[in-house]
């Protein structure tokens, strides 16, 4: 059992709704990105996804864009988000789980990816331009190593389709809005709902819904079908701004908003 | 490993979840109008009537004389309508999209011309027309910005990442998750998920197909070499595809070398320091750091400066089946003036790439030898550009 699936089974346990918060990796520095995750695990964060900044983050918006950019600009790489995910696990448990573009884990070596972060003590990997598809290497090394891959559901989604995604899901199922990006954006959240409701019937894996969420409103419009939500952009911003308390304030918001309107 | 829109061990589909049906959808699409005779029958009309297909084989007396060695002939894709190539693949596309019921199309562009072929497509089948563009690019290509604007598309200055071509391809690709439904991604050459680089790569191949039999007329066989620029490779691969079981056609795909071997400062993904990985969509070799980040590419063409390329040509180089060299910014300004001033003809600053290599390929060649260079683009928008270069400013 990972990190993750206890969180998540305890969530469920006590009739929550988990939160997931988007963090870039050495965004504006490394030693903020850890006191990122420390404040926001103390603002009601149950799990951590620490971005591996990419040059060409083609599922991302504007901001993760532009965070990815100062990033690598920084000197951002792989193996310094090893030391950060090293240093979280000095003084946390929280699942983390990376999120970053298959080029630069290509490029590591997959193998030796999935074991450097695991010993690192990350949990589990998205990558958002890794489909279905071409998924099948990647999640037989993972599977080995009890490291979880993301798997993806969306609106377009077909049924089928579904059924194969949620045999091989592990952890979460990532389930994408109709926003097509990352970035705070006004979102219809029944489309993605329903294909939640629909991906019940196929699994038991939590599902964590994404893609547009920046306010508590919309974190708990978006958890109604759902086991999770995740925020990124609207927490990447404030760190890139400098806005720390912004971004736990807001964390502490959605927390709150959420319990209030779920938790039973 | 997905076997599907495999060249060896290169292409693939590495996009985002959200775009798979769509890519699912223009494969089926793509594959059930592929063998309807209707649908090429409508394309062959409209690359012959709209485009002015085929394009003449021209046998270029004066520069044969130049070199003194084979007969170079040049296949004249700059005669086409908008000025390049380009065109075969927007209109197939376009002709698709439409087939498909899409009301809208999106692409990318470096220099322009994909974008004017895209907005000329648009244009002709009523559809709405969004181009992504670097800002940059927008800058130092106003004429061609001017063109789109004229022909009802919607031109987008994309200042992301390295505001360039290939930060364009990515604004272009969010552009179309964001709106599957009713969009078309009419994407600019031969790379990206599949079926793109096998479609376009269809789009194309009639170059090829029509310089066999144009050659065949004019030497009675088949051509010696083939010579093209390769960027992200469309007018190459339409070159050579139908020669590529062909042994005796030695074929030279060439490269953007730029200002010198250094990082960032050349496009020689094949030729240089590229390595597997992926980009937009493809397993393809690639200009990247060592921990894995896309390298910016330059060029004097902007139609030849991307980190990527279609990934068949990554299977033509591993298989040796093309050799991809490089030349020079300055190598292809001279070649630029010299079909100028010898043949009467300016070539676009990509093709000037395939012609400046004749200067290391006519020595190795033999009078009853013939070499064919594909003439991919004519070279109008480039002539402030290359103005510049020469130390002339004129006002554009």
């Amino acid at each position: 059992m990972t990190r993750i699936d206890k969180v998540m089974a305890g969530l469920k346990a006590a009739g929550k709704k988990g939160m997931f918060i988007y963090i870039t990796a050495g965004v504006p520095d490394a030693a903020t990105t850890i006191e990122a995750v420390r404040q926001a695990k103390r603002a009601g964060a149950d799990v951590i996804e620490l971005g591996l900044p990419f040059s060409d983050p083609m599922a991302d918006g504007p901001v993760i864009q532009t965070a990815s950019v100062a990033a690598l600009k920084n000197g951002m790489t792989l193996a310094g988000a090893l030391d950060i995910v090293r240093e979280i696990r000095k003084f946390s448990d929280i699942p983390l789980i990376g999120m970053g573009y298959i080029n630069n884990m290509y490029h590591y070596g997959l193998e030796r990816f999935v074991r450097d972060f695991k010993a690192a003590g990350m949990d589990g990997v998205i990558i958002p331009d890794l489909p279905h598809e071409e998924s099948g290497g990647m999640r037989r090394i993972c599977a080995a190593q009890d490291f979880v891959l993301a798997e993806f559901i969306t609106p377009g989604t077909t049924e089928p389709r579904m059924e194969q995604t949620c045999r091989d899901a592990a952890g979460f199922i990532y389930c994408v809005s109709n926003n097509g990006v990352t970035g705070v954006k006004k979102v219809d959240y029944h489309p993605i709902g329903q294909v939640c409701a629909k991906a019940r019937k196929y699994t038991d894996t939590p599902l964590a819904v994404g893609f547009g969420i920046g306010s508590a409103e919309a974190a708990v419009e978006a958890a109604e079908e759902a086991d999770a939500v995740i925020v990124g952009s609207a927490v990447v911003r404030c760190l890139l701004d400098h806005r720390m308390d912004d971004a736990v304030a807001l964390i502490r918001e959605m927390r709150q908003a959420l319990d209030a309107r779920y938790a039973v | 490993m997905n076997t599907k829109g495999r060249f060896g061990q290169y292409g693939g589909q590495y996009v985002p979840e959200i775009v798979m049906p769509a890519l699912n959808e223009l494969e089926a699409a793509y594959l059930r109008y592929k063998e309807d005779p209707d649908f090429q029958n409508q394309f062959r009309t409209l690359l012959r009537e709209y485009a002015g297909r085929p394009t003449n084989l021209y046998y270029a007396e004066k520069l044969t004389k130049h070199y003194g060695r084979a007969r170079i002939f040049l296949k004249r894709e700059d005669l086409l309508h908008t000025g390049a190539h380009k065109i075969n693949n927007a209109l197939g596309q376009a002709l698709l999209a439409k087939l498909m019921g899409k009301k809208r199309i999106v692409a990318e562009t470096g220099a322009g011309q994909h974008g004017v072929a895209s907005a000329t497509v648009a244009a002709l089948f009523g559809m709405e027309c969004h181009v992504f563009m670097g800002a940059l690019d927008v800058e130092r290509q106003k004429l061609n910005v001017f063109r789109m604007k004229l022909l009802g598309a919607k031109v987008i200055p994309v200042t992301s990442g390295t505001g360039t071509l290939k930060d364009a391809t990515s604004e272009a690709i969010r552009y179309w998750a964001t709106n599957i439904t009713d969009t078309h991604y009419i994407i600019g050459s031969a790379v990206g998920p599949h079926p793109y680089p096998t479609m376009v790569r269809d789009f194309q191949k009639i170059i090829g197909e029509e310089i066999r039999e144009q050659i065949k007329e004019k030497t009675g066989g088949l051509p010696n070499y083939l010579v093209a620029c390769v960027g992200g490779g469309s007018n190459a691969i339409g070159t050579f595809f139908d020669f590529r079981d062909e042994q005796s056609v030695r074929k030279f795909g060439v490269e953007a070398g730029g200002r010198s071997d250094k990082v960032a400062d050349n496009a020689k993904t094949l030729s240089g320091a590229g390595e597997p990985g992926i980009l937009h969509g493809a397993f393809s070799y690639l200009l990247q750091t060592p921990d894995g980040q896309v390298v910016e590419a330059y060029s004097i063409s902007a139609g030849l400066d991307y980190p990527g390329v279609g990934p068949e040509h990554s299977y033509f180089k591993d298989a040796g089946i093309v050799r991809y060299v490089s030349v020079t910014d300055q190598e292809a300004l001279d070649a630029f003036q010299r079909l100028s001033k010898i043949e009467g003809i300016i070539p676009a600053l990509e093709s000037s790439h395939a012609l400046a290599y004749l200067e290391t390929l006519m020595p190795e060649t033999k009078p009853e030898e013939s070499v064919v260079v594909c003439l991919s683009g004519r070279g109008d928008k480039d002539v402030a550009m290359v103005a510049r270069a020469l130390g002339e400013d004129i006002e554009l």
